[in-house]
């Protein structure tokens, strides 16, 4: 192995701290995917493109292809496999399932990073405000329609969880 | 008939959610490039900056003392193995590594592996080539003039020219123009394309020296076929290879072809005695791998004054890159491009298709598509508009003098093909129905008054689909059968093997379906497995919509021999004989008697602990099917569309899309395979193209633009259906993955034509991007 310039990181992910020590031109999904094993952000494209790499920064949805890792370093990463607590999945990945809104599943992680943002910030989305919030994640398979019903499916049921004060 | 199962079995109808979304959906799939194995190290590509070159020398020594760097494999070292050429999937061979020159821009020159992926990319840009520059060929029209320089140097034939296909009856067709009171011709180029499936091809190859074993995890639509290829070319005993096809981000066709990645891995695995992954960039698949189309086509049809056609003939070239590694059945070098008489009752048809290479990428595989029959529905449907035009008839009027009608299946077409059914008006009818035909040709009647356009656009598609019956199709001799291999435990619950390979399409849940059909055990107690040659029945995998058509008919067939055993074992426990038995979906009853039955899973049971006496005990069955006909799918879409004077673009008001794909297994699987579909067509028709300079560089090779239709302008779209079973298929169903992909672009560019029709614009070639449409408008005088 080749001795590098190594700088040391740490980078809370999905609610736990990582210190690492990390070339500074490794790039935060190659960190997320090969560093921590956490393969379900995915890499579709070299142009920053696609989402498939979408993770939450301090909770904003961002391409990981295209911020180092060394970037992130005292900040807080949110992943896919950080969704579901307790063992319960959550509305919007319920939402995927029973609406049909995956197919190979290639995109799904990072549709499902994107559309949690969007639902923390807008709880009770129109389609149209739906289709703009993923319109930076590519997906070949299902042609959005029952993605953006999946989404209002988690819109209703976390909405309906909040009345009832769950 | 069907029989209607319970929702808690699942069977044939129900809308059973996917089991296999639970993964996905927590980012626990399991993709190829999740793939670890302890000491793995990567490869990367070194790829040629010119279309046509001299490779005059490779100088990687200065790569190889990068420290972390393990092998630099250039096509010389391939050459020492004799594996610097690999067979395509059709009468070709293909360079794996570049040796004596190159042929397309970013074919492979040199492999590099590396400790960690980022050393190997650092390497591959270390490997000195030194090229002598060739001239280049691209324009597919002047590869057989005289001044053309010749590509392929290996082959005996010192011509660019690689095969001339013809079928019909050239001089009936002919003498048919000749007398027509109407004929109407259309030119029409469908651009080269490219599947790109969300991820990339890529591979680890693990090669253990001690067992002298393979274990090759790939990006495989075809795992089996995978198989025998390396066993044939590299002369490893086939029971030492595995192939595993993890799962697969969408597939498309674009992972059906071999590539020199793979072999090069496999080399270096062997090589260097260490797993090799080596996964492709979204650059180097949009470049070097299976591209779809580049049909430059024309076709004539003849008819009457009123509309009846007598002759269609077609004449194509066929752009095929640098090497001939298109995926068609073995007698078939256009593929099922002979299915062009569509749905239409033609006395007569003839049909010539020509290849050719150009300094191109290798291909074209079957992009979402039976084998170049979206080429085909594609131009028959544009050049029936085009006759509409000429004839001033509506189209769909056009359409319905012209349908093969219901009472003449099964029908041999003058081109060869025995269609098996079809009720083409009744679909035709409920499309124009569910749209608002005659208020939409008002509106735009209205419109067109007040300078407004607007168009509609029809396409009555037909498929030819479910390759294949092993007396016409082979891949590489292979005949195109498909399996399952069902085996019930004690305890009722199930595993099925599949032949077979999902790559999205939900095969998990489908197929578990046809065995909760069929036997009523629940979908939910059955696990499908594909894709791992160890374990799963010989098979040619999954693309040209054949997944159904034969492993989901041999899934059927298998669980109705488990069945015929379990009669056996439930008339042993209920002491009658078979005869007196009497089956619903889930149980044997004796006739007369209900409240004296066994379940199926009473009966495995059985069948471990207290079969009859001479009976082989357990439960299970494989079939391998050989279906005796292709499936052949049809339907209309109709588009509506708005287009923008001041900037050209395209606005897809409305779609509907009614199919008829026989009996359908799981509704909302085939609803979703019909949107996604419909958004690869509106990809084709409106933004896509892979087109090269005059030096063979490449325009279209990466997502920034190459594009991919996004959420934005991706329209709301209407489904629905008709149902005509296939008659011979063991439960009436055809495949519908790709007809949408294979019937929508004709109803986009049909739509778009139709709006500007009164301007005198009778054709325009895709993709029918703002800036051509704005073009045209200028020209005409209306833009804004």
């Amino acid at each position: 192995m080749t001795t590098k310039n190594v700088i040391n990181i740490t980078v809370k992910v999905n609610g736990k701290d990582h210190t690492a020590a990390v070339e500074p031109r490794l790039l935060l999904v190659h960190f997320i995917r090969e560093v921590l094993a956490l393969t379900g952000t995915h890499i579709g494209c070299d142009t920053t493109s696609c989402g498939a790499c979408t993770i939450l920064l301090d909770g904003r949805p961002v391409k990981s292809c295209t911020v180092f890792a060394v970037q992130v370093d005292g900040r807080e990463v949110s992943t896919i496999e950080g969704v579901a607590q307790n063992g319960a999945l959550h509305p919007l990945q319920e939402g995927f399932k029973e609406k049909h809104g995956l197919q190979c599943g290639f995109c799904t992680p990072g549709m499902i990073m994107s559309t949690y943002a969007l639902l923390q910030k807008n709880p009770q989305p129109t389609e149209q405000d739906i289709r703009w919030g993923i319109s930076g994640n590519l997906c070949r398979c299902t042609g959005y329609q029952n993605i953006v019903k999946a989404v209002q499916y988690a819109a209703e049921k976390l909405s309906a969880k909040k009345e009832t004060g769950e | 008939m069907i029989q209607k199962t319970s929702p808690e079995i699942g069977g044939f109808g129900h809308s059973v959610k996917r089991k296999e979304d639970l993964r996905f959906i927590q980012g626990k799939g399991n993709y190829l490039d999740d793939v670890r194995l302890p000491g793995m190290v990567y490869g990367h590509m070194v790829r040629s900056p010119y279309a046509h070159a001299r490779v005059i020398a490779i100088r990687t020594e200065e790569a190889k003392k990068l420290p972390g760097v393990l092998a630099v494999i250039t096509g010389e070292d391939l050459a020492k193995a004799g594996l610097a050429w690999m067979p395509t999937l059709f009468h070709d061979k293909q360079m794996v590594l570049a040796t004596g020159k190159v042929l397309f821009q970013s074919q492979e020159v040199a492999f590099v592996v590396a400790e960690d992926q980022y050393t190997a990319a650092d390497a591959a840009e270390l490997v000195e080539v030194d090229y002598e520059e060739l001239p280049v060929l691209v324009d597919p029209h002047k590869s057989t003039d005289a001044d053309a320089p010749i590509l392929r140097e290996d082959r005996e034939e010192k011509s660019n020219h690689i095969f001339h296909w013809e079928v019909g009856d050239r001089d009936a067709t002919e003498q048919k123009m000749k007398s027509a009171p109407v004929t109407a011709k259309l030119k029409a180029f469908f651009p080269r394309c490219h599947p790109a499936p969300l991820e990339t091809c890529g591979c680890v190859m693990d090669f253990n020296s001690s067992t002298g074993k393979l274990t090759a995890w790939m990006t495989s639509q075809a795992p089996h076929a995978h198989r025998t290829v390396f066993a044939l070319v590299a002369g490893i005993p086939e029971q030492n290879i595995r192939v595993i096809a993890p799962d697969i981000g969408g597939g498309f066709g674009n992972k059906v072809p071999v590539y020199p990645g793979y072999v090069c891995a496999a080399v270096a695995a062997l090589t260097i005695g260490r797993p090799v992954k080596w996964v492709e960039t979204r650059s180097e698949n949009l470049q070097s791998t299976g591209f779809a189309r580049d049909y430059h086509m024309e076709a004539e049809l003849a008819s009457d004054k009123e509309g009846h056609m007598s002759a269609l003939r077609v004449k194509v070239l066929a752009d095929h890159g640098a090497f001939n590694a298109t995926a068609q059945p073995t007698k078939f070098p256009a593929g099922l491009f002979s299915i062009c008489t569509g749905s239409y009752d033609f006395s007569s048809a003839f049909c010539e298709v020509d290849g050719v290479y150009t300094n191109k990428a290798p291909g074209g595989v079957a992009y979402r598509c039976s084998f170049r029959v979206t080429e085909a529905a594609y131009l028959i449907e544009r050049a029936m508009d085009v006759l509409a035009q000429e004839l001033k008839m509506d189209p769909a009027e056009l359409r319905r003098r012209n349908f093969i009608p219901p009472d003449k299946f099964p029908y041999l077409c003058p081109l060869g093909w025995n269609y098996d059914s079809g009720n083409y008006e009744g679909a035709l009818n409920l499309a124009l129905e569910k749209i608002g035909y005659t208020e939409l040709r008002q509106e735009q009647a209205e419109k067109r008054k007040k300078g407004e356009l607007m168009g509609i656009g029809i396409s009555s598609f037909t498929e030819i689909v479910g390759a294949g019956p092993s007396h016409t199709f082979d891949i590489l001799g292979i005949k195109m059968f498909d399996s399952a291999e069902l085996r019930v435990h004690p305890t009722g619950k199930a595993i099925m093997r599949m032949g077979t390979k999902s790559q999205g399409q939900g095969h998990e849940t489908t197929y578990a379906q046809i065995v909760a059909q069929e036997l009523g055990i629940p979908a939910s107690d059955v696990v499908i497995e594909e894709g791992d040659t160890d374990t799963a029945p010989y098979g040619l995998g999954t693309y040209a919509s054949r997944s159904t058509p034969t492993s989901g008919a041999a899934a059927a067939l298998a669980s109705r021999k488990v069945r015929d055993k379990a009669r056996k074992i439930a008339a042993h426990l209920l002491e009658v004989s078979e005869e007196d038995l009497e089956w619903e979906p889930g149980k044997f009853s004796v006739k007369g008697a209900p409240g004296k039955s066994k379940t199926i899973q009473e009966i495995a049971f059985a069948a471990y602990t207290n079969f009859p006496e001479g009976m082989e005990p357990g439960l299970e069955a494989v079939n391998y099917y050989d279906p005796p006909n292709l499936t052949f799918p049809f339907g209309t879409y109709v588009a509506v569309v708005d287009i923008d004077k001041g900037t050209g673009e395209v606005k897809v008001r409305k779609f509907v899309a009614i199919d008829d794909c026989g009996n359908i297994i799981n509704p909302m699987i085939v609803e979703g395979q019909v949107h996604g579909g419909l958004t690869e067509g509106l990809a084709i028709a409106f933004m896509q193209e892979i087109s090269y300079d005059e030096s063979g560089n490449i325009q279209g090779g990466t997502f920034m633009d190459y594009l991919v239709p996004t959420a934005i302008e991706t329209p709301h779209w209407e489904t629905g259906h008709t149902c005509t079973p296939s008659p011979h298929h063991p439960f009436g169903a055809k495949g519908v993955g790709e007809s949408p992909n294979v019937g929508s672009p004709a109803a986009f560019v049909n739509a778009v034509v139709d709006a500007l029709s009164h301007l005198g614009v009778k054709h325009i070639d895709m993709p029918l991007s703002p800036w051509k449409i704005w073009q045209i408008l200028k020209e005409k005088g209306v833009a804004e």
